[in-house]
């Protein structure tokens, strides 16, 4: 097994990411893409932690605490899209244009 | 290329990625938002195992249990609490997917060739021992106690955050009734 | 520094002051713990606080007593204690400290043994009245800052004790500020001494930075020795000090703060009238007295102009006022005046002498007039009137403040201000000093008017006027005591046996001063003054006493041009207003004259000039050059601008779209090509 078989998974993962955070109308879907993207640079993370094999394990470390990070931004962004969708009877990004000119 | 695929962790490899790459895929092209919730769980369950191929058991396993045991059903509930749309619906994505799909091509060619002439066949060495999860735990509490004590409170803030936030203010209607019963 | 008490020439015999001096850092300390522990705990005792305020005191008064005796006895004369605090830079430090020396111990003496019988007092004249508490607490901030002031070994410290006086004085002068008069009074005497005090910074940047040192020492120290960098700065810089102490002592023209000031509950009229706020200017001047007499000496006949007109001129406002506390207070910025007229006269004894008893008397007279107001209930004298049966106490302890105020032999004022005029007579200011003459005849005649007005004749007020309690009287003979006897410690010539007099204890000190102060009574001098005070209280008696009404009394002043005059105390207010009232009679058709026809004929000449002038740059100039300059950016902003924000659509998945473009050029440029 060498990196780059990973690394490529990894990037196709992130495209694949940034392709639904860019089309996906619906919010929840929109963080779901999100969520792609981060466990893309989780993959990454370990790969670099296989390659080098540091004492404490550090790549794995912090593919910990992206993973922790990344449950409170769910906890958080599905609260705000609950709110939104409260206020505003929609949960679609492409309705949420206040802040235009 | 011959010799890569004598080896059979790497056809394990092929077949989990693709499953991945194609649940991913899925993700973020199906029409029914909780087909797409259910895409997550494949994708992810076929990275938790690319973690177990990369012997970080650990993380596999806190991928499987945060992951696909509270998280998706936390998406699940807030696509249920959002009403959206169950059934196929053919506006779930906007018009711009041609353009969005050239730009995440752009991505996947930069990001893959950066890394893959940075990194190139570098051999991943013990592959096959799990990491010792005393070692992990060893690092958490110790050089990295801190950035784990901030993660801990982030969590409790986004705890906090996630009520406050969610919460409904009760109309003055509803607080009577409620303090009636 | 050790060199500079080797400079201590006129100190002949000098104790250190041993513990008392080193510990003498407290009474700086107590009064700023009294006001913390009154904010905190205030509330919940018996007194409101006053404990706390007392007891700081009281504290404080038997540090300045022992140093005051040990001063008359062998002489205190110690380095002041110096703590730096912090690096200001071009080796500047900020220190903080205590200085112990003739000057200071005096000014110590002062404000606790004063600042004690007027907290006393204060005790029963705030008896149920608003906020008691942060009265106690702000009246602890304001004699505190004041020793903190009076204490300082430099400039630095002074400032901060200088603005400390002037918040509390702001807060007491405005304590009923459910009064909007109130509230306007505590801003005027704020802004008027802010003006001042932009002087005293800038003086004291001026010299501190001149000698490389704030400290007091350093600076007397390099005017007694020619610095040359001071004399460089030496004029504008005792210029500016001059000016910030006119604000503080209230000189004129800066005077108008201080009857205003009488909004405040009456002890904090007699503390800031006696022995705090007002003196602080002459304890500057008197601080740097070398600076006044080597290096800036030029500045000394504009210096005692100020101080005479204010002697004289605010000295007749005191005439015609109805209010009692403003007769004392005109009083009080007068006698202000003979102070600086002294102190720049040289006359550093002299003037320090008569703050000294002028504190005692002053502050009798203001608690005594404060006691008939808490028996009457109004500030006015056409309220009062006969009060001399209802209130004994008040009345005998009142008329012997008169006394000493208006220089009746043997009271304090007496010997004070005999020293001031014999200063003047020897230092060649000899109109000034028959100035200062008439000026005794004007405190006389005044003085007898309030007595007369408050005490003699018929009640005029309303209810049942009483006598005060014991709480209250007790100050008032207790200050009576050193308003009779003061005078005697500075008798000229007289060196009373194992203490000496006040002129040799104000000389213990670091630098000599070179003051110019009587060896001998000047009989001729000190008979004119007196008798000049005696036909002000004759005077005053023939027309004041025998009618008892106060109108028909006011009545007999009514001469045409002065009274008016007086009675808008000289248009100074207005003119501060920048309303001149001097639009009336033929002066004013004169200047109407004038202005119609000379200035405003140059002023539409000028004008009409200025009009063709910018007729042609603006039509030549502006309107074609520069504005085609300037409408062309700013259409070239518009158009960018609307260009621009089609690009803010508010749509999140282009920003998002962006951003990943963004980030992708980047990883381009700075890891693929780089």
């Amino acid at each position: 097994m060498i990196a780059s078989q990973f690394l490529v998974l990894a990037a196709a993962l992130f495209a694949l990411g940034v392709y639904g955070l860019l089309v996906r109308r619906n919010a929840v879907l929109v963080l779901l893409s999100v969520e792609l993207m981060l466990a893309a640079v989780n993959i990454n993370l370990v790969v670099f932690e296989a390659m080098w094999r540091t004492s404490e394990a550090i790549g794995q470390v912090f593919s910990i605490f992206v993973l922790t990070v990344a449950a409170a931004e769910v906890g958080i962004g599905l609260a705000i899209i609950l709110m939104i969708f409260r206020n505003r009877q929609s949960a679609n990004v492409d309705e949420l244009d206040l802040m235009r000119w | 290329m011959g010799e890569w695929l004598s080896q059979p962790v790497n056809w394990v490899y092929l077949v989990v990625g693709v499953l991945t790459l194609v649940s991913a895929f899925r993700v973020v092209t199906s029409q029914n938002v909780v087909h797409a919730a259910l895409f997550l769980v494949a994708a992810l369950g076929g990275v938790a195992v690319n973690f177990i191929l990369l012997s970080a058991e650990f993380v596999a396993l806190v991928v499987v249990l945060v992951y696909i045991g509270a998280v998706i059903v936390l998406f699940l509930f807030g696509i249920m609490i959002t009403r959206a749309p169950t059934g196929l619906d053919v506006a779930l994505d906007n018009d711009k997917k041609l353009p969005a799909a050239l730009i995440s091509l752009v991505v996947f060619a930069v990001l893959s060739y950066a890394t893959v002439t940075t990194f190139g066949n570098a051999e991943l060495v013990e592959i096959g021992t799990a990491t010792d999860t005393a070692s992990l735990a060893r690092a958490f509490i110790g050089r990295f106690v801190v950035p784990f004590e901030v993660v801990g409170f982030i969590l409790l803030a986004a705890l906090v955050g996630g009520i406050a936030i969610a919460r409904r203010d009760l109309t003055p209607l509803e607080e009577e009734s409620r303090r009636s019963v | 520094m050790g060199s500079l008490l080797f400079a201590a020439a006129e100190a002949t015999h000098a104790g250190d002051g041993g513990w008392w001096a080193d510990t003498a850092g407290i009474m700086l300390i107590s009064p700023f713990v009294a006001f913390l522990l009154i904010l905190a705990f205030g509330k919940r005792l018996r007194y409101n606080g006053a404990e706390f305020a007392i007891g700081a005191l009281a504290i404080n008064t038997v540090w300045a007593v022992v140093l005051f005796v040990l001063n008359m006895t062998e002489g205190v004369l110690r380095e002041p204690v110096r703590f730096v605090v912090g690096d200001i830079g071009s080796g500047l430090t900020f220190e903080l400290g205590w200085a112990v020396d003739g000057l200071s111990i005096m000014m110590y003496l002062l404000v606790n043994l004063v600042g004690l019988l007027v907290f006393t007092y204060a005790v029963g004249y705030m008896e149920g009245d608003r906020r008691v508490p942060w009265f106690f607490a702000a009246f602890s901030l304001f004699a505190g800052s004041m020793l903190l002031l009076v204490g300082a070994p430099n400039l630095v410290q002074l400032i901060i004790g200088w603005e400390g006086v002037g918040l509390a004085s702001y807060l007491l002068i405005g304590f009923y500020w459910e009064d909007h008069e109130n509230v306007n009074a505590g801003n005027k005497a704020f802004m008027v001494n802010k003006l001042a005090d932009v002087g005293l910074l800038l003086g004291a940047v001026f010299l501190g930075v001149a000698i490389g040192s704030f400290d007091f020492a350093e600076l007397n120290l390099a005017a007694v020795e020619g610095n040359a960098a001071l004399s460089a700065v030496a004029i504008a810089g005792g210029a500016l000090l001059f000016f910030g102490a006119m604000g503080k002592s209230a000189q004129f023209p800066f005077h108008i703060w201080l009857p205003d000031a009488m909004a405040g509950p009456t002890p904090v009229s007699a503390l800031m009238h006696a022995a705090t706020m007002v003196t602080a200017g002459i304890y500057l001047m008197a601080r740097t007295f070398p600076l006044y007499q080597q290096m800036a000496a030029d500045l000394r006949p504009w210096m005692v102009a100020i101080g005479t007109i204010t002697l004289f001129a605010m000295g007749l406002l005191a005439l015609v006022v109805d209010d009692i506390k403003k007769v004392l207070a005109y009083s009080t910025v007068s006698q202000l005046g003979y102070m600086m007229t002294a102190v720049a006269a040289g006359g550093y004894t002299a003037g320090l002498f008569h703050l000294f008893t002028h504190a005692f008397f002053k502050a009798l007279l203001f608690l005594g007039a404060g006691s008939v107001i808490h028996a009457v209930h109004s500030n006015n004298m056409s309220d009062m009137g006969g009060l001399r049966k209802y209130m004994p106490r008040t009345y005998a302890t009142f008329v012997i403040g008169a006394l000493a105020l208006a220089g009746i032999f043997p009271l304090s004022g007496f010997w004070s201000k005999d020293e001031i005029l014999a200063t003047l007579g020897h230092e060649g200011y000899t109109a000034v000093m028959w100035i200062a003459i008439a000026g005794a005849f004007v405190t006389a005649f005044y003085m007898t008017r309030a007595v007369a007005l408050t005490f003699h004749g018929t009640y005029k007020g309303h209810g049942h006027p009483h006598e005060s309690p014991p709480v209250m009287t007790v100050p008032l003979i207790a200050l009576a005591v050193p308003s009779v006897v003061a005078g005697l410690l500075n008798i000229p010539g007289v060196s009373w046996p194992g203490i000496g007099n006040f002129t040799e204890w104000l000389a213990v000190r670091v630098v000599p001063m070179g003051d110019h102060h009587a060896e001998a009574i000047d009989f001729f001098l000190a008979g004119v003054g007196l008798l000049a005070a005696v036909a002000g209280i004759v005077l005053g008696w023939l027309i004041f006493a025998p009618d008892r009404d106060t109108q028909q009394a006011r009545d007999r002043l009514e001469i045409p041009v002065l009274y008016p005059l007086f009675r808008r105390k000289y248009y100074m207010d207005d003119v501060a207003l920048g309303i001149s009232r001097f639009t009336m009679g033929p002066f004013a058709r004169f200047v109407n004259w004038t202005n119609t026809y000379i200035i405003d004929g140059v002023v539409n000449g000028v004008g009409g000039l200025v009009y063709h002038l910018a007729r042609f740059i603006y039509g030549g100039v502006d309107q074609r050059g520069i504005d085609g300059i300037v409408n062309g950016l700013s259409a070239a902003a518009d158009a960018a601008g609307s260009g621009l924000r089609k690009l803010q659509t508010g749509r999140v998945q282009q920003y998002a779209a962006s951003f990943v473009m963004g980030a992708i050029v980047l990883v381009i440029v700075f890891v693929l090509v780089r």
